[in-house]
C-alpha cells in the first residue's frame, strides 16, 4: 500500500510541476489529457472496492487450496491426484491476491486473475473428461470459475481504463515522447510523408499514398499475421500536428497523432505520439506482450528512438544480438550472423 | 574466425563463428591484434549480469588493423592500426556533445531493457550483454566496430600494441575516475581496489597533482604494484581500513575517495557476509562493500568517485553520511573517446608506461583458461593480454 501511495502522490503533482514550467498549453491539447473529463470518478472508488474484494477471494482460496487441497479437490469433483496441481495454484492464488492489495489500482494483477480463470477452467474441463471424480461438482465448479472471471474481466477492464492503459471506449492507449536533436519544420515535413513511416516503425511495412490526406497502410501485426488498412489525415497543422484515423473499413480501428514542440533552451524538438487502437487480445494480450518488450507501447517507444536515430545520425544502428527484433525472445547470440541474413 | 564466447557462468569457449560484415554505413571491420580480458568481463564471467545469451563474443578492450571501412567512414582506411574505445557512440546527440560519450542516445539497439532496469538507458557496449545492445565483442579474430570514426583511435606505427591497448578502457577509466576527484594540489586520495583500472587510478591521481594516494589491497603482488606507482598501501584483511586512513589523516579523511572495486567486493566481518548472501540468492544485485567504506571514509565535502561497475541495487547504502556531509558522489562509465587522444599524448611523452600491469600474455585460443585464472587470480594475475 504504502509503495503505491508514494507512487500516486508522484503523478499527481508532476502535472501542475510542469505546468508551472511550460504553461497550459501542451496539457490541454486535445488527445493529451490523462483522463477523459466526461468520465464519472464517483465509480473508481467502487471498482478499486471490488478490486480489493477480489484481492481477499484470492488469498482465501489459495489458502484453502495450499493447505485443504483435499477438501477443495472434494468440492470441485476432482480427482484425488490433482493435490499437487492445486497446492500450485493456491501458491498463484495467494501471490496475485497480495499483488492486488499492494495496489491502490491494481490493474496488471487483476488481469493476471484473468489469466489465472482461464488456467482453472482448462484444469477443470481436464478433469471433466477424466473418468475419475465427480462430474456434476466438477462442471458446478466450472460454472462458479466462470462467473468469477466474468466478474474479474469487468474489473479489470475498468481499472485499465482507471490507470489510462486504455481510452473510455476500451481501445488501447499509447503515449510516447521523445526528444530529437532536429527543427519542429524538419521533422514535421519527414513525418508528413508517410512513406517514411516504414523506414522507423517496426511494424509499418509499407505505405501507398492515394492522395494529399489519403493513404493505404500495411502492418504487421501480432502473432506475424500481416493486417492493412486506408488511413485518412484528420488534422494537418505544418510543422506542429499531424493526426491520422483509419477509415470505418479497417480490420483495426487505428488513431493516431504525432506533435512537434520546440524544446526549451534549443535543445531539439519534443515529439509526442498519441495512438489509441483495438488489438486482438485487448489489454490482457497487451501485458503478456509488456513481458517479453513487444507490447505496443514499448514497441511505439523503440520505433520514435529508431526515428531519432535517422534524424541525428542518418540510419537505424544495427548489433547481431538485435537483427531479429528487439525483444527478449527474438535475441540472437551476439556474434555475426554470417552470410545467411 | 576463432571467438571467445559466454555460455554460462564459469563457461567460456573458443569457437569458430562467421566473420563480421559492414551493418551500418559508420562501420569499420577491425583484424584485432591484441585484445585484454576486463575485470568487468568477471562479472559476466560469474553470471551476475542480467540479459546475457549462450554464444555472446565477449571482449570490450581490443585493437587491431582496418580490413574494410563503411561509405561514411572518412576518417579511417584500410590498413590503419587503431584502438576501440568500449563505450559506442555516435557522435552526434546531445550527450556526445557534451562529450558524455558512455551516455549516447543513439547507440544501443535494446535501450529499452535498459530502461527497464537503470531507468534509462545508457550507450551500447561491446561485448556486455544484450541489455546494452548486444555488440559481438573483440576477443576474437575479427570485430565490427559501429561509428568507428568517432570510437577509434589511430596509431603511430612505431608504439607497440602493448603500451596503448589499454586506452580502450581501463586506463580511460582510472583516469576518469582520478579526474572525478577534482584534484587539488596537496590532496590526499584514497583508492580502494588495486586491480588494473585502481593501478592506472593511482598513477592518474599523481599526474593530476595528487600529494599523495593511499591504496587498499588484499593481495600483495597489487600492493607491491601500487607502491611502484607512487602510492602508500593498505592491507585490509590486516588493518582497520577507516581507522589507519583517519591516522594518517589526522582524523579529517582522504580528500576524494575512489571505489575501483565495484560489484563483486569481499571484506572481513558480518555485513560483507551479509551482502555475499544477498547476492548469491539474488535479494541485492551488487556487493557494496567497498564503497561503504569509502564513504564513511571521505572527509567532510569530499568526493567519492564510483568508476568500479554496479549493474543494479544495493542495501544499506549511507545515504545519511553523504547528505549529513555535503559529500560529491561522481561516477560513470568512462566516456572513452573523450581521453583517447590525450592520453595517447601522455604515453607518446613517456609520462605513463601503461604495461607494466601486463603478468600474463596468452593465445586467444586459451580465453577459458586465461579466464579461470584472472577469476581465481592465481600466479598473481593481474592482467591477461590476448593475442590471436
Amino acid at each position: 500500500m504504502e509503495r503505491q501511495d508514494a507512487g500516486g502522490t508522484t503523478t499527481l503533482e508532476h502535472p501542475t510541476a510542469s505546468d508551472d514550467r511550460t504553461g497550459s498549453a501542451i496539457n490541454s491539447k486535445p488527445g493529451f489529457r490523462s483522463r477523459s473529463p466526461q468520465r464519472d470518478h464517483s465509480d473508481d472508488a467502487s471498482h478499486e472496492r471490488l478490486a480489493q474484494t477480489l484481492g481477499w477471494f484470492s488469498i482465501g482460496l489459495g489458502m484453502a487450496e495450499l493447505f485443504a487441497p483435499r477438501t477443495v479437490a472434494r468440492l470441485a469433483g476432482l480427482p484425488h491426484d490433482h493435490r499437487w496441481l492445486l497446492g500450485a495454484s493456491g501458491l498463484r492464488e495467494i501471490t496475485m491476491g497480495l499483488g492486488i492489495l499492494s495496489e491502490r489500482r491494481p490493474a496488471g494483477w487483476m488481469w493476471s486473475r484473468v489469466g489465472g480463470d482461464a488456467l482453472d477452467l482448462a484444469l477443470l474441463a481436464t478433469a471433466l473428461s477424466s473418468a475419475q471424480g465427480n462430474r456434476k461438482r466438477t462442471a458446478a465448479a466450472m460454472l462458479a470459475v466462470a462467473g468469477i472471471a466474468a466478474v474479474d474481466c469487468f474489473a479489470s477492464r475498468h481499472l485499465s481504463r482507471m490507470v489510462g492503459w486504455t481510452s473510455d471506449d476500451g481501445a488501447v492507449l499509447i503515449k510516447k515522447t521523445i526528444m530529437i536533436d532536429s527543427s519542429p519544420e524538419a521533422l514535421y515535413l519527414f513525418w508528413r510523408d508517410f512513406q517514411n513511416l516504414s523506414r522507423f516503425t517496426e511494424h509499418v511495412e509499407s505505405v501507398t499514398i492515394y492522395d494529399r490526406h489519403h493513404s493505404h497502410w500495411t502492418v504487421k501485426g501480432p502473432a506475424g499475421y500481416r493486417v492493412e488498412w486506408n488511413a485518412e489525415i484528420t488534422d494537418d497543422e505544418p510543422n506542429r500536428k499531424i493526426a491520422w484515423r483509419t477509415t470505418s473499413q479497417a480490420d483495426i480501428h487505428h488513431t493516431g497523432s504525432v506533435e512537434f514542440t520546440p524544446s526549451p533552451g534549443g535543445r531539439g524538438t519534443l515529439v509526442r505520439v498519441v495512438m489509441e487502437y483495438n488489438v486482438p487480445a485487448g489489454v490482457l494480450g497487451a501485458s503478456i506482450a509488456k513481458l517479453f518488450g513487444s507490447e505496443p507501447g514499448q514497441q511505439v517507444q523503440s520505433d520514435l528512438r529508431r526515428l531519432k536515430q535517422i534524424i541525428e545520425v542518418g540510419e537505424v544502428l544495427k548489433s547481431d544480438g538485435s537483427l531479429h527484433g528487439k525483444g527478449i525472445l527474438q535475441q540472437r547470440p551476439a556474434q555475426p550472423a554470417g552470410s545467411h541474413t | 574466425m576463432k571467438a571467445n564466447c559466454w555460455y554460462g557462468a564459469g563457461d567460456v569457449r573458443v569457437e569458430q563463428v562467421p566473420d563480421p560484415t559492414i551493418l551500418n554505413r559508420r562501420d569499420a571491420i577491425l583484424k584485432v591484434t591484441s585484445t585484454a580480458i576486463c575485470g568487468s568481463d568477471l562479472h559476466l564471467y560469474n553470471g551476475l549480469m542480467p540479459t546475457m545469451k549462450a554464444g555472446d563474443i565477449l571482449g570490450h578492450e581490443f585493437m587491431g588493423e582496418v580490413v574494410e571501412v563503411g561509405s561514411e567512414v572518412t576518417n579511417l582506411r584500410v590498413g590503419d592500426r587503431v584502438v576501440t574505445a568500449f563505450p559506442i557512440a555516435c557522435g552526434r546527440c546531445l550527450p556526445c556533445r557534451q562529450e558524455l560519450f558512455s551516455l549516447c542516445e543513439n547507440s544501443n539497439p535494446n535501450a529499452w531493457m535498459a530502461e527497464k532496469l537503470l531507468g534509462h538507458s545508457p550507450s551500447g557496449i561491446f561485448g556486455y550483454s544484450h541489455m546494452l545492445g548486444g555488440f559481438a565483442g573483440g576477443q576474437a579474430e575479427y570485430a565490427r566496430v559501429p561509428f568507428a570514426d568517432v570510437g577509434t583511435i589511430k596509431i603511430p606505427s612505431d608504439i607497440p600494441d602493448e603500451q596503448v591497448l589499454f586506452l580502450s578502457d581501463i586506463f580511460p577509466t582510472g583516469y576518469m575516475a582520478a579526474e572525478n576527484c577534482q584534484i587539488q594540489s596537496g590532496d590526499t586520495i584514497a583508492v580502494w581496489g588495486c586491480g588494473p583500472v585502481g593501478q592506472f587510478a593511482i598513477r592518474s591521481a599523481f599526474l593530476l597533482g595528487a600529494e599523495r594516494v593511499i591504496a587498499i589491497d588484499r593481495f600483495p603482488d597489487r600492493l607491491q604494484m601500487a607502491r611502484d606507482g607512487g602510492a602508500d598501501t593498505m592491507n585490509y584483511e590486516e588493518e582497520e581500513v577507516y581507522d589507519r586512513l583517519m591516522e594518517m589523516t589526522g582524523g579529517r579523511g582522504p580528500d576524494a575517495c575512489i571505489d575501483a572495486v565495484g560489484m563483486e567486493a569481499h571484506g572481513p566481518g558480518v555485513l560483507a557476509a551479509y551482502d555475499r548472501m544477498k547476492q548469491a540468492v539474488m535479494l541485492e544485485s551488487d556487493r557494496p562493500y567497498a564503497l561503504r567504506q569509502a564513504i564513511m571514509s571521505c572527509k567532510n565535502g569530499g568526493t567519492v568517485s564510483i568508476i568500479g561497475v554496479y549493474s543494479g541495487f544495493i542495501d544499506k547504502f549511507p545515504i545519511g553520511s553523504i547528505m549529513n556531509r555535503s559529500l560529491t558522489i561522481k561516477t560513470g562509465q568512462a566516456h572513452v573517446q573523450r581521453y583517447m587522444a590525450p592520453l595517447l599524448e601522455r604515453i607518446q611523452r613517456g609520462e605513463i608506461d601503461p604495461s607494466v600491469i601486463i603478468t600474463h600474455r596468452m593465445r586467444l585460443h586459451e580465453a577459458p583458461q586465461a579466464f579461470a585464472k584472472f577469476n581465481r587470480k592465481e600466479d598473481h594475475c593481474m592482467k591477461i593480454v590476448l593475442t590471436p
